[in-house]
């Protein structure tokens, strides 16, 4: 800790944030007023979506109204958390979630085919969520009391903390939480300096691998997914027709979209999902490409933000954990509006913030909190 | 750790850090813009290819329900069949003003308060183009009149549906159940999937127990529609796998027998095969009208039958549970031939009382036959209390409640119908279990001849009887006989005895004794059951039974009591008697003693079963039990 030069932001300019640096909210609500008001712009639009993809039901708004309302909640005690604390915790939650994850695989409950969920009761948990965010932490909390680019160790180390949560996830079967994991625990390696040619190694690694994961990892289910994808056609009852009315849906919409409230494809019932992992192709066809990439826009500059508060931050690990956190939003996007389009093969990931449903959106927002943490707490002195 | 942070470089890692965030930031807006261009690649480079299909986009999946299975009876006579029925929907998308319409539609069809604001509540959570049931089941009349003012209520259709219809209404209602609309709960136990078409599931009965068969698999068919949603044809179909056809054991003309032999009595007949377990007839009495429930109960009708105090809706003969009595003791009888208790000599004295020694209560005995001294098989014949009671005090609890436990007393007997009742078989551990209290002697008497705690459901009677019958040898009752329409029974029917199963006695020869213990019940002089005897050309081994209701009328006449105290009336039988087919039991609530109301019963289902089909004489049965011959 010492040795870093607290002065000195990592752009090499002086710092310029003083005492008055950091806004009313900022230092009393540990709230970063920037990334709160693009993440409200798109919670909103994505009720708006909602609204118009149910059939003008308010009562199915009012219900992602409240789930809105516990994420955000979510997200404003994890920023009044330091981050120092969050990184003391680090191993304890990473060590609870994989306990968790095996007590899935042994008494989980069975949903849609796939065992996710532990029943406590009240509510159903879903450990892989808490992993979302526990890999990055814990990788981060590894490298952070060690001197970067990793070397061979922390390389291996680091590794087994990525892929042995994330193959339980994707054993359960989980492809898409599974794709984010091991993604976010990537990130923080990469961030960290990992050697480009690691990187690229691992990439042909995988790119090897990927025979032995269709025969070995993969579920029937999922094999077919790929080969819809390959070839939509196939399955014209099935994935197949998803992909091919999403994307009827999506370029009927034109350059300015069809209008709220107005698009036939979703509302006459030819597109599925169209409330959750679909829910793009209603924003393309009511808004077109010009709501499309507005709304792309409001994405990438919540993960610029992420990106400049992880720059910002004032200790590795924040600045590693920070940096995971949004770049791995990105993924949800990318993945998600890529499946969509048919540019990816159909995983199950929702369109954050816009997507109805919960679990992922209380996850989502957790992370926004540790960010907004980072950057709220961090030490201030005056130049 | 100490030594590692010693060498941190934090400006340099933070500087490389930040080389890192911005190869970063630049594969993100890469990514982004990879997306973007397939966005426009599908809205604006293909947006005219992709506006066409949209508007052409009139191919939708609709699924198609699949038929339920039949069911029929043992000889092909159709139980449960599906009728067509028509029903009208309205779409509300189509619909300007919703009140005018049904006002205009109330002119054309009686449309009650009830059906519009069940329409009115599901109209809320329907989507606005989906169509929902305004009227079901229209008559042929109605359907006619719609289509002549069609024209005058866009939005409106006449749906042709099939619908669940049970050709016998109460005669098999409590066997066979009913369909009824998928409620919330079910929902979420089925596989939403498969009845994505279907409105209706098993509820009870057969129809619940083999809704797996019945139900079939759900189809799909590609239709193409206007712009508004309504369906101008089928493009492609994939037909639903119907559901199986049901062949049960059940003999319907049995059935009527037994229910006729009934009357207006409330009560229970099961009779069975003996070594196939097959149910032969299976009658609770009174029952309901099934068909009631298909198309929606009203909330009257079923408060009524409900809170009605002879129970319709219960199915007594497998949820029933009626104490013994003395039905019990040909089973006790053999329970202590096979301790050594007892032998087919003995004598006890029947006239008079008992007493357990060291107790001053005293338990009372009927006069009986000559001087009263009674052996092992005219005490069953005539039904002697204190020679059970004096059997039962010798043998003790366990010995006797283990042996009865092999005829399935207390047990659930696993017929295939779901809500089967285990009843009590007393024991030791049981009290202790159900009333955490030990066990008294008192109570192995009472025991001993049927009263007490003992409780039977008539299906377990009559499963005991059978095994009686078959001196020994155990059988599963059960309700399925095949499926399909081929002759070929189940690959592996639900209920073929397991011949290792059996209850062992000591000595081959106490089954004889017992049976013609149960013989002389029916035959003998001064058997209990003898009233049934008139020209009988075979034999007839049964025993009656009579089961307290209430203590405090012990002492007073069976005419003399109010209904709900009077007893009840049991009888078992099998017959013929040297090579038992068929095994009976009969409970009727309230009917007095089991030889006067029970017994004759029984005997027009034997005579029906084991004379064959000679249907003048089942009317003749009939009404004379109608008419409350005896």
């Amino acid at each position: 800790m010492a040795a870093i030069d607290l002065t000195r932001n990592p752009l090499g300019t002086r710092s310029r944030l003083g005492t008055s640096g950091l806004s009313p909210l900022q230092r009393y609500l540990h709230l970063d007023g920037t990334l709160l008001t693009a993440l409200l712009l798109v919670a909103l639009f994505g009720l708006a979506v909602l609204y118009s993809s149910f059939g003008e039901n308010p009562a199915q708004v009012q219900k992602q109204l409240i789930r809105l309302g516990i994420a955000f909640s979510v997200m404003l005690a994890m920023a009044q958390i330091p981050p120092s604390t969050l990184r003391r915790w680090t191993p304890w939650l990473f060590a609870a979630g994989v306990v968790m994850l095996l007590a899935v695989m042994v008494l989980g409950v069975m949903g849609k085919g796939a065992q996710r969920w532990l029943d406590l009761g009240i509510v159903r948990f879903q450990p892989s969520e808490l992993m979302k965010l526990a890999i990055p932490m814990m990788v981060a909390w590894w490298l952070a009391e060690r001197p970067l680019p990793p070397n061979w160790r922390s390389i291996v180390i680091c590794g087994t903390f990525i892929l042995v949560p994330t193959a339980l996830i994707a054993l359960q079967p989980d492809l898409g939480t599974a794709v984010v994991t091991a993604a976010s625990g990537f990130f923080v390696l990469y961030l960290a300096g990992l050697r480009w040619r690691w990187i690229f190694a691992l990439l042909a690694l995988l790119a090897a691998a990927a025979p032995l994961l269709w025969f070995f990892v993969m579920q029937d289910y999922q094999q077919q997914r790929v080969l819809t994808f390959l070839n939509p056609e196939r399955d014209p009852l099935g994935a197949g027709y998803h992909i091919m009315q999403s994307k009827i849906a999506i370029g009927s919409g034109g350059l300015f979209g069809k209008g709220w409230l107005n698009g036939t494809q979703a509302h006459l019932d030819f597109l599925p999902e169209r409330h959750t992992d679909f829910v793009m192709a209603v924003v393309s066809e009511e808004f077109g490409l010009v709501g499309v990439v507005q709304l792309l826009a409001v994405y990438l500059f919540i993960v610029g933000r992420g990106l400049w508060i992880a720059v910002n931050a004032q200790d590795t690990w924040s600045r590693l954990v920070g940096g995971s956190l949004a770049l791995t939003f990105f993924v949800y996007v990318f993945v998600n509006a890529g499946m969509v389009s048919g540019l990816l093969p159909v995983v199950g990931l929702p369109l954050p913030l816009v997507s109805f449903g919960g679990t992922s959106l209380v996850t989502v927002m957790a992370a926004f909190g540790i960010l907004m943490s980072i950057h709220t707490h961090r030490r201030i002195w005056s130049s | 750790m100490h030594h590692s942070k010693a060498i941190k470089d934090g400006s340099t890692e933070a500087r490389q850090f930040f080389r890192r965030v911005v190869v970063a930031a630049v594969a993100v807006c890469l990514f982004t813009g990879v997306l973007v261009n397939q966005m426009v690649k599908l809205q604006v480079r293909d947006h005219e290819h992709y506006s066409t299909l949209s508007q052409q986009n009139r191919v939708r999946l609709q699924p198609v329900p699949p038929t339920r299975g039949l069911i029929y009876d043992r000889n092909g006579v159709l139980l449960a069949e599906n009728r067509p029925s028509y029903r009208l929907t309205v779409t509300p998308e189509q619909v300007r003003d919703m009140p005018a319409l049904l006002a205009a539609l109330g002119e054309v069809v009686s449309l009650d308060e009830a059906e519009i604001s069940r329409f009115q509540q599901q109209l809320q959570r329907a989507r606005r183009f989906h169509e929902v049931p305004l009227k079901l089941r229209l008559t042929e009349e109605e359907v006619a009149r719609l289509s002549v003012h069609r024209h005058r209520f866009p939005g409106v259709e006449v749906r042709a549906q099939l619908t669940r219809h049970y050709p016998h209404g109460e005669h098999m209602a409590h066997v066979l159940g009913y369909v009824g609309r998928i409620s919330e709960q079910e929902l979420r136990r089925i596989d939403t999937a498969n009845y994505a078409g279907s409105t209706h599931i098993g509820k009870s009965g057969v129809e619940r127990a083999y809704e797996n068969l019945l139900h079939g698999r759900v189809g799909y068919e590609q239709v193409e529609t206007n712009a508004l949603g309504r369906v101008l044809r089928v493009l492609e179909r994939h037909p639903p796998e119907p559901g199986v056809d049901l062949y049960l054991t059940l003999d319907s003309r049995l059935q009527r027998v037994a229910e006729a032999a009934l009357g207006d009595q409330r009560g229970s007949v099961v009779a069975m095969d003996v070594h196939t377990g097959d149910i032969l007839a299976m009658v609770s009495h009174p029952g309901y009208d099934p068909n009631l429930f298909v198309g929606g109960i009203s909330h009257q009708q079923f408060q009524a039958l409900q809170s009605a105090g002879s129970q319709p809706l219960f199915n007594r003969a497998i949820r029933g549970q009626y104490p013994p009595g003395s039905t019990i003791k040909p089973f006790v009888a053999l329970a202590g031939l096979h301790h050594g208790e007892t032998n087919e000599t003995r004598r006890v004295q029947c006239s008079g009382q008992f007493s357990i020694p060291g107790d001053d209560r005293v338990y009372r005995g009927r006069w009986h036959s000559n001087d009263g001294l009674l052996a092992l098989r005219e005490s069953i014949a005539e039904s002697c209390n204190i020679y059970f009671y004096d059997l039962a005090y010798r043998m003790g609890i366990d010995d006797m409640s283990g042996f009865l436990a092999g005829f399935g007393f207390g047990q659930l007997s696993g017929l295939d119908l779901n809500g089967e009742r285990r009843g009590v078989l007393p024991s030791r551990d049981w009290k202790r279990g159900a009333l955490g209290e030990g066990w008294y002697h008192g109570e192995t008497l009472h025991t001993g001849i049927g009263q007490g705690y003992f409780s039977v459901t008539p299906l377990q009677l009559a499963v005991a009887t059978a095994v009686m019958a078959n001196r020994g040898q155990a059988v599963q009752p059960r309700l399925l006989a095949r499926t399909g329409d081929d002759a070929e029974p189940l690959e592996a029917p639900p209920a073929v005895p397991d011949p290792e199963e059996r209850v062992v006695v000591s000595d081959a020869r106490h089954w004889d004794a017992v049976i013609e213990g149960m013989e002389m019940t029916v035959h003998g002089r001064f058997g209990t059951a003898r009233r049934i005897d008139d020209g009988l050309d075979y034999r007839i081994a049964g025993k009656t039974g009579t089961a307290q209701v209430s203590a405090r009328m012990r002492d007073v006449d069976h005419e003399d009591r109010p209904y709900h105290h009077r007893d009840h009336g049991l009888f078992v039988a099998f017959a013929p008697a040297e090579a038992p087919r068929i095994a009976v039991s009969v409970v009727v609530e309230h009917g007095g003693g089991g030889g006067r109301s029970a017994a004759p019963v029984a005997r027009q289902v034997l005579d029906a079963y084991l004379k064959g089909p000679v249907e003048a004489e089942v009317e003749v049965a009939a009404e004379v039990s109608e008419h409350g011959g005896d």
